[in-house]
């Protein structure tokens, strides 16, 4: 498919969802609520076959939390990245898409590790780099630790 | 799961306790590792009943420390990512800076730096690949490659002056052209290697042993492996050509003709033979990059980025200023994203850049392809005996720095 095919077809399924196109790829805003049925509807539809989650990370943006997934389909070669923003910075939560994408459950036990971003469903959502006792969470842009020299 | 429990019920050694499983810790430092990392395995008497992985035990947060650091002082980083293929992980950075600056790069830079990325990555296949064997108890073929991966780290070190922690290159090209003791080292590894290779090839290739020893071990699926996110050759090996080196042509990657070595069954063996075949590709690419090196400047020209000559500096003010401003993260780069992979020794390596504009990236994310293959790990090994866990690693190659990151 085309971006602008894409495009369509994303509007389709959730019609409130935003675009950029100035970027490499084409990239699509939603709403973390609609996190799950849109991803699974790019993994199973004929059309879109995006069966390769190629990158999950997260970014931090003061004021909310952006999950970032990029998509690759092997078939038709197109690529998406998805981004879903989590407006509850207290206590940010989204749905896992461990059991879509296998290889998800370690992208999203690290970013639950160094953002905090709970993984709603997640089969083991644990520290992965860091003690389980640690205070915090290192990538987040607020955070700081007394050993840290201000810049 | 099914056969595992029947050899359970039907094994009267395990009877005798009861069923009962117990625990072994392999790692965080063991010997079969080779890196930090543990392996709680739950074991069957010998064979594997499910195992869990630990990681972090060198996790040195290079994701925070790039937050705070100018971009030329992020290469030094990267090296200590996939250590075994350090200028591979460099020249990936400074692409990744290139594409978000919109730098354009001469010929001779692309050139020279497939030569110095295949180099690294025959040098990275050879370490694995004399790894399994030595996993399997053959200790002769990795003193053979040993030494002409010895010879790698020469060239490296006469380009850049290091060798294993290379942080060779700039952004823009190189600090200096391949000098005439690099070339003539290049030229005679370019002679020798083949025959040497041969040797280490027909010493395990035709090996009854070694072979028995990783045929049918650790197989996984094309569909799986998929859907675990490999990538590399561990991916090729479960017969999917997916290649960013074709996929997406970095580095003018498309003047050359090489083919993609693709396995079936995505065992041990596959993996073994698609390094060796990559490992013959690699050669006949830096072959082609020799044969048809443009002539061209090194680096290209962009004073606000590339770090002047140190000559130049001493002895003109414009040089001085710009290495001032370099070197305290002082020049402007754009704002924007960009993701940027290039095809590393394990797999594709992805760099997910955010810049704000300002002196640091507001964001980096590096997709590390170890750290992503390796939770195939638990379930590539389970009911399998424990030696052929070990074996399935090595050949995996699992890389500690590039797992923790």
């Amino acid at each position: 498919m085309t971006n602008e095919e894409l495009k369509t077809h994303l509007l389709s399924l959730i019609p409130q969802a935003t675009f950029v196109e100035t970027g490499e790829f084409l990239e699509i805003f939603i709403h973390s609520e609609n996190i799950l049925p849109l991803m699974k509807n790019l993994k199973d539809d004929e059309k879109t076959q995006f069966d390769y989650l190629f990158c999950l990370t997260c970014i931090d943006r003061i004021s909310s939390f952006e999950v970032v997934y990029h998509l690759l389909s092997k078939n038709y070669k197109h690529i998406l990245v998805v981004k879903s923003t989590i407006s509850n910075i207290e206590n940010p939560q989204t749905e896992t898409v461990s059991h879509i994408w296998k290889t998800a459950e370690f992208h999203e036990r690290e970013v639950y590790d160094l953002f905090g971003v709970k993984f709603i469903n997640h089969p083991d959502l644990r520290r992965i780099f860091l003690e389980d006792d640690w205070k915090g969470f290192p990538l987040r842009k607020n955070y700081s630790d007394p050993n840290m020299i201000e810049l | 799961m099914d056969n595992l429990q029947k050899n359970i019920t039907e094994n009267k050694a395990v009877d005798n306790f009861d069923n009962k499983l117990s625990t072994l810790n392999l790692g965080p430092t063991h010997p079969a590792t080779h890196g930090i990392f543990q392996n709680v395995l739950k074991m069957d008497g010998e064979r594997i009943h499910s195992s869990e992985q630990t990681l972090g035990y060198i996790h040195r947060a290079f994701e925070k420390i790039a937050e705070r650091r100018p971009y030329n002082q992020i290469r030094p980083l990267t090296d200590r990512l996939n250590y075994c293929s350090s200028p591979i992980n460099n020249i990936g950075w400074d692409m990744t800076v290139e594409k978000l600056i919109g730098i354009e790069i001469p010929k001779r830079v692309d050139y020279l730096r497939v030569i110095i990325m295949e180099l690294a990555r025959i040098a990275d296949h050879l370490i694995c690949n004399s790894v399994i064997a030595v996993d399997t108890g053959a200790l002769t073929g990795f003193t053979y490659v040993f030494q002409e991966r010895e010879r790698i780290y020469e060239i490296f070190e006469e380009i850049c002056g290091a060798r294993l922690t290379t942080n060779i290159g700039r952004i823009g090209g190189f600090e200096r052209d391949f000098n005439e003791t690099a070339n003539k080292k290049l030229k005679l590894f370019l002679k020798e290697f083949p025959k040497r290779f041969k040797d280490f090839e027909t010493l395990l290739c035709r090996n009854r042993i070694f072979m028995d020893r990783i045929i049918n071990v650790g197989p996984i699926s094309a569909e799986r492996a998929l859907n675990y996110g490999f990538t590399g050759p561990n991916l090729r090996a479960a017969g999917i050509d997916y290649d960013v080196r074709a996929m997406n042509p970095y580095s003018s990657y498309q003047d050359f003709e090489f083919k993609i070595p693709v396995g079936e069954n995505g065992d041990t063996f596959d993996r073994f033979m698609v390094r060796q075949e990559e490992i013959k590709q690699s050669l006949s690419i830096i072959n082609q990059a020799m044969d048809m090196m443009p002539e061209g400047p090194y680096h290209a020209d962009v004073p606000e980025f590339y770090l002047p000559p140190k000559t130049d500096v001493y002895t003109k003010m414009e040089a001085l200023i710009y290495h001032f401003k370099i070197i305290m993260g002082e020049t402007k780069v754009p704002e924007g994203e960009v993701y940027f992979s290039v095809e590393g020794a394990n797999g594709e390596l992805g760099y997910y850049l955010i810049s704000d504009g300002g002196r640091s990236p507001y964001r980096l994310h590096f997709r590390r392809p170890c750290f992503i293959y390796y939770q195939a790990f638990s379930e590539m090994i389970k009911g399998a005996l424990l030696s052929d866990a070990i074996v399935t690693m090595s050949s995996m190659n699992v890389i500690a720095g590039e797992l923790d990151a």
